[in-house]
């Protein structure tokens, strides 16, 4: 089996995998990072959101052979200590019904801010429309990212 | 109607307490006692080893206060909201307290139940009281230690002062406390006291969810643990007659591959049933991985032929034989008021319109999974399910085993909307498990579960009202639903009551797809189709919408006889709080409002829709809801659940469809199967009722009165009146029978 050697929140692993291995099945059951979450396996839902390179990308789609050398963050990784902006906002609007899809919210709005620093509501909608959340959370969702763009 | 206010309680039969060998306190509570008064103890309590159970709360040495939430988390807050009620009246800080999930304890715990929004309904005292009693017992200490009456002492955030200014903070008497005995009688607070309840505490689940800590059952991992993907037949009626998994198990990550379906069998041979196992009893063939990856790739590799067993259903028999029974004479009557039959023949008008709604998928975000470990020892149970007590019982007849060797415990859940009240994928784990006798966790994939699941049936009213000399005279409604009845359990409903001549009919078309509840099952559609119905009676009768409301509701006071199960003065209030926030009547140019109010689940709520038309499609601008579920126990969460009950309800009214073609379902993923996103979300103002009535449930009432309000905003904008769901599908279709 080939093995693989990843960048995901500046630790390096070597991993053994089928090349065509999503990295979101790499991340869950290769390497117990299980923020990373699984909600469609085609990309529609957001659910898998991680940063590679510092964009955000459906994990469930990028084969592992094709995340080698890539700076890849995790939920898990975002902020050392659970206060990155977004993690912040998200505690203080109260976000999460049941949370599933949270860091896949999470992690789109994080890189989407890192582009864009004062969005109008409108572009906060448009960033964030690719992110299903079941429990239709979207009200305190859409909130919470324009605190975060205001800390 | 039960308004709140002190109450003093003498239950002490289901209440004990222990000293822990680790030192403190646990007192521990049985709810299965003290819901109903006539039940009796199902164990000697005074056997009961609290360190081994999950009894409610645990108080440590050092003051430290665990509380032990009873019920499964489905998004619906009650892990946040249930230790609430204990925590107000034990009078601790809130930030002070830890929340654990409790496992599955049919001896400790009553309805570890997450559905139809009973769980606050149900504990809303019997948790009260365990919290105040727990805190009597630790004043009693304390008072006892300083040679006063308890009664001279008070407490604020577990610290106990007694009339010269001394003071003992919980942890420091909570030995002493833990060997008294249990009070005979406790006060509870009145509700003006309340410092916890009534304020927005947020989910205790959330310093995890924002940074991806394990939390899911599709995060839950053993040593050793293997994955298993279960491959199903393709179509509804079909069973597996054959298959070659050499391709499979010459991949490397493939362990093996198995069949199971036999213990389903023998279980149903027995001419047993249990309303959760929601699935056929046809083989399956199984994929067991190293990862979950593997097995979902080893699936894909089997090749499988099926045989069909029992006639293949599609979307078009189902719409065909839903409106021939409409049509014809096999009704169940579920109530009848007066004479209907005299009203319509008197009648001046007579209106009638039938309302159309598809079969739907839940699509809970975390797709179904389970943790199973099969050992000659005992039957380890991991994951979610709304229904741990009932999978368990089932778990125990299939192996053949001991209820005792059955240990369930429940994760908290990515969504549910009564797909987890089902355990179908609770007793695959537990085969799978048993034949290979290793851990495994059965994972779904998207596809298998849109494609096997257990659907809100597809339903159809026709609706028929009697109009005479510009009076409301009658009202019919007639339902035909696949698989049982939707309306059957809640004929006395709105409008019941409110019209002298009402008559409500049921009939069943018995179909071999799996149906069972959805997020507020039996009013899901049917408050659409009948407060779309009102809309349209009011403008035939030439009366204000409210109005209409108003006078009805103003009829069932008068009636005596009504035998109703909602409250028209709380419906009344409702529709007014609604009309004044959302500025009803009063629009700017271009915006249309429609309106709906709904009684279920034991609430009272009403909605308006207010829309704009853009390039002939509705735009949902915002929502005003009214919410009467009497003491909001945690705002913030209320909040949560009321707002996304009402965008989960446009998302399903206005865009979702699932139908079948030869018992295959025709949308397997997000891409064919639209659920409601971000830019298609209205803002959701909520209101609620302040009251001191005993509170009910959220989880679901918001939800089933959306639909009406947006069909009733485009006939506004639009002039036409939308009967079928999914609405944006059926834009353009003419409507169905007018009479």
């Amino acid at each position: 089996m080939p093995k693989f050697n990843l960048k995901i929140n500046n630790t390096s692993y070597a991993i053994e995998a089928d090349s065509d291995m999503p990295l979101l099945w790499v991340l869950r059951d290769k390497i117990n990072l299980v923020g990373t979450k699984f909600g469609c396996g085609i990309g529609q839902c957001g659910a898998c959101t991680v940063h590679v390179n510092g964009n955000a990308t459906r994990s469930c789609l990028l084969q592992v052979s094709q995340a080698e050398g890539m700076n890849i963050t995790t939920i898990e990784g975002l902020s050392e200590h659970g206060d990155h902006p977004v993690q912040q906002a998200w505690k203080e609007v109260d976000v999460p019904q049941c949370g599933y899809c949270q860091a896949g919210q999470i992690m789109t709005a994080s890189a989407f801010l890192n582009t864009n620093s004062s969005p109008s509501d409108s572009e906060i909608r448009d960033a964030m429309h690719g992110n299903i959340c079941r429990c239709a959370a979207y009200n305190s969702i859409q909130e919470a990212v324009k605190l975060a763009s205001k800390k | 109607m039960a308004a709140s206010k002190p109450m003093t309680f003498s239950r002490r039969s289901f209440l004990k307490s222990s000293a822990l060998a680790s030192g403190g306190m646990i007192i521990g509570f049985n709810l299965f006692n003290a819901c109903k008064a006539d039940v009796k103890p199902p164990v000697d309590l005074s056997q009961l080893n609290y360190n081994d159970f999950n009894a409610f709360i645990k108080i440590s040495e050092e003051g430290k206060v665990t509380i032990f939430s009873p019920n499964p988390e489905i998004g619906q807050g009650v892990k946040t909201s249930m230790p609430m009620l204990i925590a107000e009246e034990l009078d601790v800080a809130w930030e002070d307290v830890y929340v654990q999930q409790g496992k599955l304890d049919t001896e400790n715990y009553k309805r570890q139940v997450a559905g139809g929004s009973q769980s606050i309904r149900y504990s809303w005292e019997p948790l009260r009281q365990t919290g105040a009693t727990a805190k009597q017992m630790l004043v009693n200490a304390a008072a006892a230690r300083w040679g006063v009456d308890a009664s001279e002492c008070s407490v604020s955030e577990g610290v106990i002062t007694n009339a010269n200014g001394e003071t003992l903070g919980y942890g420091d008497v909570v030995a002493e406390a833990a060997i008294l005995e249990v009070p005979e009688e406790v006060t509870l607070k009145d509700p003006k006291d309340f410092k916890i309840i009534g304020k927005g505490k947020g989910n205790v689940d959330i310093d995890k969810i924002i940074t991806g800590k394990p939390l899911f059952g599709l995060d839950y991992k053993e040593e050793g643990m293997l994955y298993a993907c279960v491959l199903r037949p393709p179509a509804f009626g079909q069973v597996l007659e054959s298959f070659d998994a050499e391709a499979a198990k010459a991949l490397p990550g493939v362990v093996d591959v198995i069949t199971i379906g036999q213990k389903i069998r023998d279980y149903r041979a027995q001419g047993k049933s249990n309303w959760t196992m929601a699935m056929s009893d046809t083989d399956k063939v199984v994929v067991i991985g190293k990862t979950t990856w593997d097995a979902m790739k080893g699936k894909k590799a089997i090749k499988a032929s099926w045989k069909t067993e029992t006639p293949l259903e599609s979307t078009e028999t189902h719409n065909q034989a839903l409106l021939d029974l409409l049509n014809g004479n096999t009704f169940n009557t579920r109530r009848k008021d007066g004479n209907v039959k005299n009203a319509f023949a008197n009648a001046d008008k007579i209106i009638e319109r039938v309302y159309e709604a598809p079969f739907l998928p839940h699509n809970t975000m975390e797709p179904m999974n389970f943790f199973a470990n099969v050992t000659p020892e005992k039957v380890h149970l991991v994951g979610p399910t709304q229904t741990p007590e009932a999978a368990a019982n089932v778990v125990a007849d299939l192996l053949g085993r001991d209820i005792k060797d059955i240990q369930v415990e429940m994760t908290r859940m990515g969504g549910g909307f009564g797909r987890r009240l089902y355990d179908d994928f609770v007793y695959e784990a537990v085969e799978i498990s048993n034949t290979i006798k290793k851990p495994i966790k059965m994972v779904s994939s998207r596809e298998d579960d849109m494609t096997t699941g257990v659907y809100r049936p597809s339903t159809k009213y026709k609706i028929a009202a009697s109009i005479k000399d510009g009076k409301l005279t009658g009202y019919h409604l007639k339902e035909a639903c696949v698989n049982g009845n939707m309306y059957g359990l809640i004929p006395n409903f709105f409008p019941a009551g409110a019209i002298a001549n009402y008559q409500v009919d049921t009939v069943s078309y018995k179909s071999n797809i799996t149906t069972g509840a959805w997020r507020a099952p039996y009013t899901n559609f049917l408050a659409s189709a009948e407060q779309s119905f009102f809309d349209e009676l009011a403008e035939a009768l030439g009366m204000d919408r409210v109005q209409l409301h108003m006078d009805l509701l103003d009829n069932v006071k008068q009636n005596p006889e009504a035998n109703i199960e909602y409250s028209p003065d709380r419906l009344q209030a409702v529709l007014k709080l609604a009309v004044e926030k959302s500025n009803w009547g009063n629009t700017e140019e271009g915006v249309y409002q429609g309106l709906s109010v709904y009684y279920c689940h034991n609430s009272h709520v009403a909605e308006v829709a207010d829309i704009t038309m853009e390039n002939g499609i509705p735009n949902v601008k915002r929502v005003t809801c009214a919410v009467d579920c009497g003491i909001v126990v945690n705002p913030l969460g209320a909040m949560n659940q009321a707002k996304g009950g009402v965008i989960d309800g446009i998302g399903h009214a206005l865009y979702s469809d699932f139908g079948f073609n030869n018992g295959v379902p025709q949308s397997n993923n997000f891409n064919t199967y639209q659920l409601i996103r971000m830019g298609q979300t209205p803002k959701v103002d909520v209101h609620f009722i302040e009251n001191n009535i005993d509170p009910t449930g959220l989880g679901e009432p918001t939800l089933p009165p959306i639909g009406a309000a947006v069909a009733n905003a485009i006939y506004k904008a639009t002039g036409k009146r939308l009967t079928k769901q999914p609405y944006m599908s059926n834009m353009n279709v003419e409507n169905s029978v007018v009479g």
